[in-house]
């Protein structure tokens, strides 16, 4: 069964026709050529095709395309700063060096933007010692909270780095 | 993967009907579990009714302080919901150590409990399993066991339930509201998932077509004195190896005067503890008493050398757990 379904991915209206079958992350990558998200393992182990779903970080794999009709997709490369130029958690992750051969960044960077919004609203993590509190950005909330982010080079250092200043820039007002 | 009619569901009734006259005809909420097993080949149905869009993604407050939590709530918005952080701590701890941030933005109330066993052999379709493939023979037993049962398992199936959601909405006696053919009827969470039997392709008690429309948590004094432990393999974004989900009540003189304990990763469905329950009724909370009444829980356990880890690890977990809640610890 094929249905027609369309998306606004990067600012950008998008009309499709689909196989019911196909996921978000192939309709996205085969079907409209937006190659940004990435397929890892395809089983939502390792978050490389995290995008901002309507608002929100959100794996594209586990997702049918024809369940997503009408949704707002932003991808890392569709994210700007509010200057127009790099967004402040894109900028952090060159400043920090946070990625080595790049597959996953996309993912991270999506997720970084995710974890800052969640952080803003008040989200407690696993790690967060009083739940009715308003939690702080540390540096062990941060390693949970990208914990679905898998990085096979190893760049978590880089990757802390630059969450841990992209934090920074957005309390000083400058980010997301 | 088969062809495949996707319709989006109108209303919850409609939904119900569409699922129930049909043999080979799914629900999709989040589709985090679902849509994996179409790829896998784990399931193949050759209809899906969405569920995910219908408005039962709300979390309310009842008249006598429970909570009602419609099945389309998100994991990650029923954890960061403030009511339940403040009044079923256990609830948000678990739904914060399942799964990660993505995943919970996607997954829902309802499907997180429906979710089906993580068993290599259940998702890997070139082997025998029971619960895939009814007849087929067990290839749990005697292969991988790491992750197998020690509570209540049978010769047809030795898998757990991999939610951490359900071990906690156990503790709280969580009421699940299912909507039906025939209309709504409310399942006991004690009763909802099954143990395997020789049944293990039946996860819970639902007939092909009932759908959960809501979660109810009553508010009591154990839900809110209670938290999640979990215990596994790497630090975050891993299924339990075990967990207990407590709560906990004290007299004015620090005996137990209520008390809960549920358990993951032990058993094919969340393991109510109620003869450690009943142990501990009456007592002081002590390593000591905990792991006694733990002990007489796991008498009935059946382990062998690949799961014999898991009895030491739930008592201990159950101790350091129901210890911390008695001094008063946030976590």
């Amino acid at each position: 069964m094929d249905a027609e379904i369309s998306l606004t991915v990067d600012g950008v209206r998008r009309t499709v026709m689909v196989d019911t079958r196909t996921t978000l992350l192939d309709a996205l990558r085969e079907r409209l050529g937006v190659t940004n998200p990435k397929k890892g393992c395809d089983h939502g182990q390792c978050g490389s095709c995290t995008v901002l779903l309507d608002g929100r970080r959100h794996l594209t794999c586990l997702s049918l395309a024809v369940a997503n009709d009408g949704a707002e997709v932003t991808t890392a490369g569709g994210l700007r700063g509010s200057d127009g130029g790099l967004h402040p958690v894109q900028q952090a992750f060159l400043d920090q060096d946070g990625y080595q051969c790049g597959y996953c960044t996309p993912g991270q960077v999506c997720s970084a933007v995710g974890v800052l919004d969640e952080i803003e609203q008040g989200h407690v993590s696993h790690v967060s010692d009083d739940l009715e509190a308003d939690p702080e950005l540390t540096d062990d909330e941060i390693r949970e909270r990208m914990s679905g982010n898998l990085c096979r080079c190893g760049a978590y250092v880089g990757i802390l780095g630059a969450v841990r200043q992209a934090a920074a820039a957005s309390s000083e007002g400058g980010a997301a | 993967m088969k062809e495949l009619t996707y319709h989006r569901a109108d209303d919850a009734a409609s939904a119900v009907a569409l699922v129930a006259g049909d043999p080979d005809a799914r629900f999709l909420g989040g589709g985090t579990n679902l849509v994996d097993h179409l790829k896998l080949g784990v399931t193949s149905p050759t209809t899906l009714v969405d569920v995910s869009r219908l408005p039962l993604d709300e979390v309310t407050e009842l008249p006598d302080g429970g909570l009602r939590i419609g099945t389309n709530v998100r994991n990650s918005d029923l954890a960061a919901h403030r009511a339940v952080r403040r009044g079923w701590p256990v609830v948000a701890r678990a739904l914060l150590a399942g799964a990660s941030g993505q995943i919970r933005n996607q997954a829902t109330t309802g499907g997180n409990l429906l979710q089906r066993t993580r068993c290599v052999y259940f998702q890997d379709v070139t082997t025998p399993c029971n619960k895939r493939d009814p007849g087929t023979g067990c290839s749990a037993i005697g292969g991988y066991g790491r992750y197998n049962a020690v509570l209540g398992a049978s010769e047809a199936c030795v898998t757990t339930h991999p939610s951490d959601l359900a071990v906690a909405l156990a503790a709280v006696d969580a009421t699940v509201v299912v909507l039906g053919q025939d209309g709504e009827r409310r399942v006991p969470m004690s009763d909802f998932h099954r143990l395997p039997g020789d049944r293990p392709e039946q996860d819970t008690t639902l007939a092909h077509g009932e759908l959960v429309t809501a979660v109810e948590l009553p508010a009591t004094g154990t839900a809110r004195r209670s938290t999640y432990r979990k215990a596994r393999d790497r630090a975050s974004y891993a299924f339990a190896l075990v967990s207990v989900a407590a709560g906990l009540e004290l007299d004015d003189d620090g005996r137990v005067r209520d008390v809960r304990i549920a358990w993951g990763g032990v058993a094919h469905k969340p393991w109510r503890a109620e003869v450690a329950e009943a142990e501990l009724r009456g007592r002081f909370v002590s390593e000591e008493s905990v792991r006694a009444a733990a002990e007489a829980e796991l008498a009935a356990a059946v382990t062998d050398e690949q799961t014999a880890y898991k009895v030491p690890m739930v008592r201990n977990l159950t101790a350091l757990t129901l210890t911390g809640l008695a001094e008063g610890a946030t976590r």
